[in-house]
C-alpha cells in the first residue's frame, strides 16, 4: 500500500441493523489497506462487537442516538475509533473470566470486549459517559 | 441481503437439528435464541446446531450456545455443533469453544455422537 495517510468516516443510526453495513465499510478499507482475508474478518469481527456493545450497552438500543466510526489508513496500521456518547462503562468492571466459569454462571457478557483484545494488536478507551465514548483499536499491517 | 439469517428446525433419528444460515451477530441472534428456546420447550435436549451455510458470526452468536449450554447439560442433554466453516471456526477457537462445545463434521456424525451417548 502506498504510504499516505488516508480516512475514513462513518455515521449511522444506533441500530443492530446497521452492523452488516458497518462491517462492509470496514471490509472495505481493509482491502485497501491490503489485509489478507484472515486478518480482514478478524478487523470485520472487532468492530462489529465494539459497535454493537455502543448500540446495545451505551445507548440501550435508542435508534435516535448515532454511532461515529472513524477510520484510518497509513503504511503502518489501519486505526478504528468507534464513537458514542452514550452512558459509557467502567473499564475496570470486565472481569475476564474463565469461559467455562462464564457458562457455569450463565453469562456471556463481556466476551465483545474479550474478542476485540484478542483480534486487535491494541484496544484503548476514554471514557466521559454522556459526553464523549472512544473506543480505539489498531491492527499493524504486515511487511512484506 | 448482507444481514441475512436463518434457522431451520428439522429431525434427524429423534434428535433436534437447527440449521443456520447467513449472518448471526447482535442483530439475528435473538432469532436464534427464540429457536433454540423452541426446541427446550418441546422438551428436546439433544440438539444438533448445522453451521455449514453459516458465514459469519460474531460474540452475540457465541453468546446464545453459551446461555443454554448449562441448562440442556444440567437435563442430561448436549448440543453438538456441525460443518463449520474455517472462517467461523476461527472465531469460536478464538475464544476457546472446542473445550466447551463438541463440534463435529456433519450432521450424521452429531447424531450418532449421541446415540453413543
Amino acid at each position: 500500500m502506498e504510504n499516505f495517510e488516508r480516512r475514513f468516516l462513518l455515521h449511522v443510526p444506533s441500530s443492530t441493523e446497521n452492523l452488516s453495513l458497518i462491517r462492509d465499510f470496514v471490509a472495505n478499507i481493509g482491502k485497501q489497506a491490503g489485509l489478507a482475508e484472515t486478518e480482514l474478518s478478524m478487523v470485520e469481527l472487532a468492530v462489529d462487537e465494539a459497535c454493537a456493545n455502543v448500540i446495545e450497552h451505551a445507548y440501550g438500543l435508542d435508534q435516535t442516538k448515532e454511532v461515529i466510526v472513524r477510520a484510518r489508513l497509513d503504511g503502518d496500521a489501519i486505526t478504528i475509533e468507534v464513537v458514542d456518547t452514550g452512558k459509557g462503562w467502567d473499564p475496570g468492571s470486565i472481569e475476564q473470566k474463565e469461559l467455562k466459569r462464564l457458562v457455569e454462571e450463565r453469562r456471556s457478557g463481556g466476551l465483545g470486549m474479550r474478542m476485540m483484545k484478542l483480534v486487535m494488536d491494541e484496544v484503548e478507551y476514554k471514557i466521559k459517559p454522556g459526553e464523549h465514548n472512544e473506543l480505539r483499536m489498531t491492527k499493524k499491517l504486515k511487511k512484506d | 441481503m448482507a444481514n441475512s439469517f436463518s434457522v431451520t428446525a428439522s429431525e434427524q433419528d429423534g434428535i433436534a437439528v437447527l440449521t443456520l444460515e447467513g449472518f448471526l451477530d447482535a442483530h439475528t441472534a435473538p432469532q436464534f435464541e427464540e429457536a433454540i428456546q423452541k426446541e427446550i420447550n418441546a422438551g428436546r435436549k439433544q440438539i444438533v446446531i448445522h453451521c455449514e451455510k453459516l458465514t459469519y458470526i460474531s460474540s452475540a452468536g457465541l453468546g446464545v450456545f453459551m446461555s443454554f449450554i448449562e441448562e440442556i447439560r444440567d437435563a442430561g442433554g448436549d448440543i453438538k455443533i456441525s460443518g463449520v466453516i474455517p472462517k467461523v471456526l476461527q472465531v469460536f477457537e478464538i475464544l476457546g469453544f472446542q473445550s466447551l462445545f463438541d463440534i463435529v463434521g456433519n450432521v450424521p456424525e452429531a447424531v450418532a455422537r449421541f446415540q453413543q451417548g
